[in-house]
């Protein structure tokens, strides 16, 4: 009896506990924030998987500020995100790629006032990681040719002279190279082709774009798929963004004479030593990414991915949301939690500079 | 015989509401079914249209090749990797129902028997992950040996894939994934013997094979190749373990231990349907067309050969 009701006072305790603690992990996002946010609405977005999971940390971030504002972002990939943003179904697209001159020249935005240019921001850099999984080596040092050459299949062991002659006192061993590459469309494959042809044309002779363009090599799904081969296979070679390299050898890329690991830093560098496309307006800040750019430190295998909005919107109210949402993705902050989720190299003092002018021109 | 007369005079069966009730709801479920496969014929007919017709040069995923040269390899891909899969799960199937229907004692017979329905129940993802993590890096060095030691026999041909993860891999997580169908309907077919066929049999001094051999087997056939088609069904369309195992990197080969193989239609619409859009969406909808077809072609196969060997099974 006795032990049955301080049973029961302890359960009443117990389930007390979790309820009042459940309750505490929520206030401090009501409470915290003493200026209450005057915006109010739903803001609709949708584009590049790529950005996802830095999309979901903004809005889950951007919300708790702005209680009164619904984000949504839809991933449905770049090309039904531009098409969405132009019919006018999103406020605002990510997207793997900027408008291209002929697009803008014949698309008028439905979302936006006619005649108005539209802001294009690199917000979302992205290095990717050229990976290996090879016993007792760590890091090796490659030329954009060669790793074309493996990666379509041309250099098969790796005891080749092209590795061996750039990496004097790595002991190579006398082993097949297994390429391994993603097996559905993606931004990072066309990132990686897009770096390959512009620096190794000579090797690299298909076109850019996300499917893998060659027969052979292995062939994995998605990121997770690429990392798990390369990780559980011996003599691997892969691709994948940065921040899933893990315990992984990681290849430091040629750029001029060095050669360069992949960074943070190092992958910011390359937006701001290429130009940005000609003949745009100052608030579209399409960049022309310069893949071979031989700039001290900067590493050129990145994915860049753009937020895209209009500069003047029919609805002013949208055009208000979309302003302080982009205000708040482009600041140290918005940039620092997507470096958190998913890995991506916070923008540099002096694209967000550009960008901020940008931004502060939505309306 | 009957005479008009009688016919005339017999009486109408009077209509009860419950025989209404439930003559018509059959006869809805009868026609559902029919509506919603032409439903779903009549969607992928409509939405494959643009693709075969447009120019190919303006479909990204055809790279400019013809529609028909794109879905060859996926199509050989398909019926290869359900082929092999069937190659190993039908004798391990019969096997099994064999030993639960007529060798295993009662109680482990119950038991197997769970277990084997248990399988059916794991989902597609949960095999993806352990072929591709599990099974693929441990088949690797046999790969790797077949191809050094076996590599003159056409389907074992060099190069060895490096992590394992090829067409004969994602066969043997197929095959796992038919079996527990394949075994299930097996075994209900082969308790349906005649108790008669299978006692006079041994009372011909047959051994306990030859009875399996000459009464069990002719009579199950039928149901046998029935399971088998139905497995076949579920190999053919399985998607998300296939994409999930299957380095699908190159054409129509026979090689099975090789990294390029060929994929299949149903992960390869999974892979790319992502970041399809436009006529690619189409591209990609007139596959699964395909895939529709051929599964419709293998069922017709199979009802005619069932149909076929009807008279000869011993059941009538």
């Amino acid at each position: 009896m006795n032990i049955k009701r301080f049973g029961s006072i302890a359960a009443i305790a117990v389930a007390g506990t979790i309820v009042l603690s459940s309750c505490a992990a929520n206030e401090p996002a009501a409470n915290t924030e003493g200026n209450e946010s005057t915006l109010s609405g739903t803001l609709v977005g949708g584009g590049a998987s790529s950005q996802g999971t830095a999309q979901e940390a903004w809005v889950a971030a951007f919300q708790t500020e702005h209680t009164g504002v619904t984000v949504e972002y839809d991933p449905t990939g770049s090309g039904t995100g531009r098409d969405n943003f132009i019919a006018g179904g999103n406020a605002f697209t990510g997207s793997d790629r900027a408008f291209k001159d002929e697009e803008l020249a014949k698309d008028n935005f439905a979302g936006c006032v006619p005649g108005t240019p539209i802001v294009e921001i690199p917000a979302y850099i992205s290095p990717i990681a050229v990976i290996f999984n090879l016993e007792g080596v760590d890091s090796l040092n490659l030329d954009a040719a060669t790793i074309a050459g493996i990666l379509k299949g041309d250099i098969t062991n790796w005891n080749d002279e092209a590795i061996a002659s750039q990496n004097k006192g790595v002991e190579l061993p006398d082993l097949a190279i297994t390429p391994v590459h993603r097996s559905d469309e993606s931004g990072t494959t066309e990132n990686l082709a897009d770096y390959l042809s512009a620096a190794a044309p000579q090797v690299w002779d298909a076109e850019v774009s996300g499917d893998w363009p060659y027969e052979g090599g292995e062939a994995a799904q998605g990121t997770s798929g690429v990392v798990d081969a390369v990780k559980n296979g011996n003599g691997t070679f892969g691709y994948a963004d940065a921040s899933r390299a893990g315990d992984l050898g990681t290849v430091a890329v040629q750029v001029g004479t060095e050669y360069v690991e992949y960074s943070a830093d190092a992958a910011a560098k390359i937006v701001d030593a290429s130009p940005l496309v000609e003949g745009r307006d100052s608030v579209d800040l399409a960049i022309e990414l310069d893949r071979t750019s031989e700039a001290a430190g900067v590493y050129p295998i990145v994915l860049i991915s753009y937020l895209i909005a209009c500069s003047e919107y029919e609805d002013a109210a949208t055009g208000e949301l979309v302003k302080a949402y982009f205000d708040y993705v482009i600041s140290d902050e918005g940039q620092a939690t997507a470096a958190k989720a998913a890995g991506i190299a916070p923008i540099s003092a002096d694209l967000y500079e550009k960008a901020k002018a940008a931004v502060d021109s939505i309306k | 015989m009957t005479s008009p007369a009688t016919s005339a005079r017999t009486p109408r069966t009077k209509q009860r509401l419950g025989d209404r009730i439930f003559s018509n709801s059959a006869l809805t479920a009868g026609t559902l079914i029919l509506a919603i496969l032409a439903a779903v014929a009549g969607f992928l007919v409509l939405e494959s249209v643009p693709a075969l017709t447009t120019d190919p040069e303006e479909i990204d995923i055809l790279n400019g090749q013809p529609f028909w040269s794109y879905v060859a390899p996926l199509v050989f891909g398909t019926l290869w990797a359900s082929a092999l899969a069937l190659a190993m799960a039908i004798p391990v199937s019969i096997g099994i129902a064999l030993f639960i229907s007529h060798f295993a004692p009662r109680r482990i017979a119950q038991g197997l028997g769970y277990i084997v329905d248990l399988l059916a129940a794991v989902p597609s993802v949960v095999f993806g992950l352990w072929g591709g993590n599990v099974l693929a890096p441990a088949v690797q060095p046999l790969y790797t040996w077949l191809t050094q030691n076996l590599g003159w026999f056409p389907l074992f041909a060099p190069p060895a894939s490096g992590t394992g993860r090829t067409i004969l891999t994602a066969a043997i997580v197929l095959a796992v994934m038919v079996l527990p169908i394949i075994t299930a309907l097996s075994r209900e077919v082969f308790l349906q013997t005649p108790v008669l066929h299978e006692e006079a049999a041994l009372a011909l001094g047959a051994t306990r094979w030859e009875m399996i051999r000459t009464a069990v087997l002719p009579f199950a056939r039928p149901g046998i190749i029935s399971a088998s088609m139905l497995g076949l069904g579920r190999a053919l369309g399985e998607t998300m373990a296939v994409a999930m195992v299957l380095s699908a990197s190159g054409g129509i080969t026979l090689a099975v231990l090789t990294p390029s193989n060929p994929g299949t239609i149903a992960a390869n619409i999974a892979l790319r349907f992502p970041e399809a859009f436009g006529l690619n969406t189409n591209l990609l909808i007139a596959t699964g067309l395909i895939l529709f077809a051929i599964t419709l072609v293998v069922n017709m196969i199979a009802r005619a050969i069932i149909n076929r060997r009807k008279e000869f099974s011993g059941a009538n």
